[in-house]
């Protein structure tokens, strides 16, 4: 399995979970589920995910997940937790830890505010077809899961096997496979599956932007039979370098202005590179006594951990490291004061909290976390401001239940995945023989049909899929590879066939142990017979020589008549001669593909005769 | 038949100036390059007119690979790269590509500001040297050209210390560098997978001690350093800025707090504060438990521990000092030793090995005068205790490591012979495979065996479990005969044969053959042998048709027809 990630924006269908409960403005439909805010309908109840696909085959059947990214991993307690699985997932450590961080808070966010049950009445098809888009468009409903627990969490993460960039790891002694720089997030991923003759590329999340983690491995990507290519970049027509700087200059105007800002963001990723940026930008911005807040019950931890995987940065950042510096300047910020992370906005946080400031905090959908304390706090004032960096969810849609909002809303994702010009310049340059990607991209996005820029144009078209369907991939397999042990390698003669091309016949035992396959030399026939055989040692057949070429005529008379055979009648057929050996009363069938020697009874000139044959053919 | 050939430049049957050189299948590699403590001329550097006579070494070696960050693994390598002269790849893991140029830096001004010799390394030289280096990380498989891989596995032993997988082709050769097979206090053990190399070159420091356990070792040193403290002593520890100093602060640290003790602990060197910070920044390398517990409590942020100043020296009252560096060769360890080796109520704790020409290695031996410079002599009246706290695998590590990696062949370096004569007999004992001790400069020649790969055609090797009559052709191709035939443009020849019998059988022709298939049926065990409806009889691939004579009903004729590869079959 490639990858397991969590389709959150299912939980936009949702109401926000308030910090503290205030319902005066949420308005009761007919069921007790669903609420009315600012003309739309939101269910009232526990937030749920849209999983993978889990009906299509048994999960227990899978021996392998291969996790690209800490994004890519948010579903992996559904997948490894009660339904019986019991294979291994492969990540790099960084990708393990923050993805740990990562569903941490996402069941911290869930458990500090439990709603005592779960909306199950709107799933019913009959009452889903007769409510409002979007509810009534949501698709799989009923397969909407709650979050899960902690205890999920790590059992489905002690199911983990750590590997390194271009580690290669044996599967089954089948396949290889090998996690490769894919340049996105700190320990992020594409990986190499091959054979000794097949290779297969999953692409998923790349970037060549230079951030803070290690730059791509594009040249380990060639000579792929398949790749497979996902996870492009969201916002193909957003430049991240753009957006970088449009989120600093409305940061600025709203502080300058006395108003607050709120970034509503993941723990960790592009918010190291925020708040790198803001470490240069706070200077010349006159922004030095603005108070910055981290808050988020894993703030801590994704920036101390941030600084210690080295091995997984940029090269600057490595250079750092070495003399030795904290990689990331937020290490400075903390220490003078400018950046102050905090697990929640109780606590310290509100003894300390001073205005204006910026303050960094999740989640993203606005639906759980600090985020939606700070919509209340903040939201009915125009001098706040609010700025989305995450690509992952529509702001306007996040936005839905907080309407009417008087705060400013800028919209700055930024992604910094692969786009629709750089993928096929990386294909260009790693040409694999196949590409199979989501059907997404083979077409423009549906709001712009008219940007044909905006999808894959490759030959060979590429192979879509969507979900659920199953793929042939393209390739046969033909060869496999043995190992012939030296002792039966020594004893092979190989004969020339042509110059440059030998030929030797092998005659041997294949033992196949762990997929692998050794040639061992035939076991010598018993010398005497044993008592009891235990075990029928394999029947070695002799090798049965295939004969190649022809006999010329002419020539074969003369041989013949050197050793002694002279009175031959030749007689000419549609496809060759016969040859009546007139005092031996035998007959010989000379044809380009064939011989056949018709000889009664003389077993000396039948073997004389097939020597004298053998000689013009070539044995293999 | 291939060989791999080791020759050991320096570390053969001794400690020190770890330099090893590995041929194998055609690329040369360099294992370490090192100095060594005991000698002040010629020979603290390995001898590199081995590989060349003149000239630069870029053209005889693939690469060269650095264990950790110590100087004997490490002390000679701006002098190899620089003034020698090599150009190629250096690797190294990250946190040795931190440190290592540090500690050379240290050794070189000892060496050229403080005894003031000429001819030797620059600063600038430490950086061009360092700037060849490619950093390896753990268990990536580095491909340093298309047929030579190497692969990094953790050592324990200082921080960043690595075991390297040399592989070309289907040959191997594993070189452990110093490693650790028990975890500390600050470092995890050792580690490799079962990768059946044809040469394991181990190290050997401790081959003939087993020791007892970690924790009994370090009760004796709390107890020792406390009681001195008690009796108003003062106790020197010399060590090296990185490595066993971690692991004895938080162990002072962690006593010190229990014990709520006053004494004053210093640390010598400003290294200190950026030692720590490299063990903050690399807590990846360090083991399980401060791993999980870095977000909260970082375990190198020291509270009691405090930075040593020179005058601190003469102090009264008690004190415990860490001082660089550990052998008591030169620098500040020496000089703290000799002003307080005249007083028995003083101690020294050498808590590693020291080699042989050092201070260290005299004091241990029991000397208790010593010579120093300028004819003086240094009257030894301080406690000396050795305390083996170095991170080295004792024989029952190695025999572990052996057991975990199942070499074909074991070869010894980094010890002392006498151990290695003892230890090569209880491998050779216990694993029956070839235990080799080579000196330095003398060549160890493995022959190795390896598996021919070919490529099998996926039908053959479905179809048959034992092959018969199957052709391997080009170079690595196993594929059957008859595709062989189609590959190579070459068309097959039938070869096949006729004779006729007569014999005398009154039954119709039918019926005979039908009494032909049945008798044969019964004599050939073991054949298949088929009546077909076209009137025939197949015995394996051998045909036999019945007729009858044209003059005489009763006279059939028996037509035997079969192939020149029947001829082979078994009998």
């Amino acid at each position: 399995m490639l990858d397991c990630g969590l389709d959150t924006t299912s939980v936009l269908n949702f109401l926000p979970l308030p910090l503290v409960h205030r319902l005066n403005r949420l308005l009761l439909l007919s069921f007790q589920e669903l609420k009315e805010c600012a003309g739309r309908v939101f269910v009232d109840s526990q937030p749920e995910f849209c999983l993978p696909e889990r009906e299509l085959l048994d999960l227990s059947t899978i021996d392998v997940i291969l996790i690209s990214n800490y994004h890519c991993m948010m579903a992996l307690p559904y997948i490894t937790e009660h339904t019986g699985f019991t294979g291994t997932v492969y990540a790099t450590e960084p990708t393990l830890q923050i993805g740990r961080l990562l569903m941490e808070e996402l069941v911290n966010f869930m458990e500090r505010v439990p709603k005592a049950q779960s909306a199950t009445c709107w799933k019913n098809k009959e009452i889903q077809r007769m409510l409002p888009g979007p509810l009534k468009d949501a698709v799989e409903v009923w397969t909407w899961k709650r979050c899960y627990s902690m205890q999920e969490v790590n059992s489905a993460l002690s199911k983990v096997q750590l590997v390194g960039y271009s580690q290669k790891v044996e599967l089954f002694g089948a396949v290889q496979i090998s996690p490769l720089s894919s340049g996105y997030s700190l320990g992020s991923s594409n990986w190499i599956i091959q054979s000794h003759h097949e290779k297969v590329s999953y692409v998923s999340g790349s970037s060549l932007l230079t951030t803070h983690p290690q730059p791509m491995d594009q040249s380990s990507l060639k000579n792929s039979d398949v790749l497979i290519l996902t996870g492009l970049t969201q916002m193909p027509t957003a430049n991240p370098d753009g957006m970088l700087g449009e989120f600093c200059s409305n940061l600025a105007m709203t502080i300058r202005a006395g108003g607050n800002v709120l970034v509503p963001c993941y723990s960790s990723g592009v918010i190291y590179d925020l708040l790198e940026c803001l470490y240069q930008f706070i200077e010349s911005a006159n922004l030095g006594t603005t108070p910055f807040y981290f808050i988020s019950p894993v703030a801590n931890s994704s920036l101390e951990f941030s600084q210690i995987f080295a091995e997984w940065l940029c090269h600057n950042k490595q250079t750092k490291v070495y003399l030795p510096e904290p990689p990331f300047p937020h290490a400075e910020l903390i220490q003078t004061n400018k950046l102050k992370h905090y697990p929640s906005i109780h606590g310290d946080f509100s003894s300390e909290f001073r205005q204006p400031c910026v303050v960094f905090t999740g989640h993203p959908s606005l639906r759980f976390g600090d985020v939606v304390h700070f919509m209340e706090l903040w939201g009915k004032s125009s001098l706040n401001t609010i700025i989305f960096t995450e690509p992952d969810f529509s702001y306007l849609d996040a936005l839905a239940p907080y309407q009417p909002l008087a705060m400013k809303c800028v919209y700055c994702p930024i992604d910094t995945r692969l786009n629709f010009h750089q993928v096929s310049k990386l294909l260009k340059e790693v040409q694999p023989l196949h590409v199979v990607c989501p059907e997404q991209y083979t077409q423009p996005p549906l709001s712009q049909s008219h940007r044909s820029d905006l999808m894959l144009e490759l030959q060979p078209p590429p192979m879509p899929y969507r979900r659920c369907s199953v793929l042939n991939l393209p390739f046969r397999r033909r060869y496999e590879r043995v190992y012939i042990l030296p002792e039966l390698a020594n004893s092979l003669v190989p004969s020339e066939i042509k110059p440059g091309t030998s030929v030797a016949t092998v005659s041997a035992v294949l033992h196949s142990k762990d997929n692998k396959h050794t040639l061992q030399p035939p076991p010598a026939p018993p010398t005497k017979k044993r008592k009891r055989v235990i075990e029928e040692p394999p029947v070695v057949l002799a090798p049965k020589p295939l004969l190649s070429g022809a006999v010329p005529l002419e020539a074969f008379l003369a041989t013949l008549q050197k050793h002694g055979i002279s009175e031959v009648k030749v007689e000419e057929t549609a496809d060759g001669h016969i040859l009546h050996l007139q005092a031996e009363d035998t007959l010989i069938q000379l044809e380009e593909d064939g011989t056949h020697i018709v000889c009664d009874n003389n077993e000396p000139l039948r073997t004389t005769l097939r020597d004298l044959v053998l000689r013009f053919l070539q044995k293999l | 038949m291939p060989e791999i050939k080791v020759t050991p430049l320096g570390a053969g049957q001794d400690v020190g100036r770890s330099c090893i050189l590995v041929s194998i299948g055609g690329k040369n590699i360099m294992l370490d390059c090192g100095m060594h403590m005991g000698y002040n001329d010629d020979r603290r550097f390995p001898d590199f007119s081995y590989i060349t006579q003149n000239g630069r070494l870029t053209e005889f070696l693939d690469c060269v690979i650095i264990s950790h960050f110590h100087l004997d693994h490490c002390g000679a390598l701006p002098y190899m790269s620089e003034m020698v002269g090599y150009d190629g790849p250096i690797y190294m893991t990250h946190p040795t590509k931190a440190i290592c140029p540090i500690l050379l830096e240290d050794f070189r001004k000892i060496t050229v500001d403080k005894k003031g010799e000429t001819n030797f390394f620059t600063s600038q030289m430490i950086k061009d040297c360092m700037k060849k280096v490619i950093p390896l990380n753990l268990h990536q498989t580095v491909q340093v050209d298309d047929e030579l891989e190497i692969k990094a596995y953790y050592a324990g032993h200082v921080l960043g210390a690595a075991m390297v997988h040399i592989k070309v082709g289907s040959e191997s050769v594993v070189y452990t560098g110093d490693y650790n097979m028990t975890p500390d206090r600050h470092l995890g053990a050792a580690w490799i997978d079962k990768c059946r190399p044809d040469i394991l070159i181990s190290e050997s420091t401790y081959a003939t001690t087993i020791r007892d356990s970690k924790r009994c070792r370090e009760r004796d040193f709390l107890k020792k350093v406390h009681e001195s403290i008690e009796r108003g002593g003062k106790v020197l520890i010399p060590v090296f800025a990185l490595g066993r100093a971690q692991e004895l602060c938080i162990l002072l640290e962690t006593f010190w707090e229990r014990m709520n003790l006053k004494a004053p602990i210093y640390f010598s060197t400003g290294l200190t504060e950026k030692a720590n910070h490299y063990y903050k920044l690399f807590i990846t390398w360090t083991n399980q438990k401060i791993r999980k517990t870095f977000v909260q409590r970082n375990m190198f942020e020291f509270k009691h521990i405090k930075a040593f100043d020179r005058s601190y020296a003469d102090n009264p009252g008690p004190m415990v000092v860490f001082a660089t560096p550990g052998m008591l060769h030169a620098g500040q360890s020496l000089q703290i030793f000799k002003k307080w080796a005249g007083n028995e109520k003083n101690m020294v704790i050498m808590p590693g090995y020291c080699v042989q020409g050092t201070i260290g290695h005299k004091i241990l031996n029991g000397q208790r005068k010593l010579e120093m410079e300028g004819r003086a002599t240094l009257d030894v009246k301080l406690q000396v205790e050795y305390m083996s706290f170095s991170a080295h695998a004792d024989a029952k590590g190695i025999m572990q490591l052996i057991r975990m990696a199942e070499p074909r062949n074991m070869l010894l370096v980094h010890g002392e012979a006498v151990k290695m004569e003892f230890l090569k007999g209880k491998i050779e004992q216990e694993f029956s495979i070839n235990c080799y001790m080579p000196a330095n400069g003398e060549t160890t020649t493995v022959t190795t065996n390896p598996s021919v790969p070919v490529d099998i055609s996926l039908n053959l090797l479905k179809r048959e479990m034992a092959l018969g009559g199957t052709v391997c052709y080009g170079d690595g191709f196993l594929v059957s005969s008859e595709q062989a035939l189609k590959e190579l443009g070459l068309n097959e020849h039938q070869l096949r044969f006729t004779c006729r019998v007569q014999l005398q059988d009154p039954h119709s022709d039918p019926d005979t053959l039908h009494r032909i298939y049945t008798h044969l049926k019964s004599v050939l065990k073991g054949y298949t042998i088929q009546h077909l409806p076209d009137g025939t009889v197949m015995v394996e691939s051998i045909v036999i048709k019945v007729s009858s004579s044209a003059e005489d009903p009763n006279t059939k004729v028996l037509l035997l027809s079969w192939s020149y590869q029947v001829t082979f079959l078994r009998c």
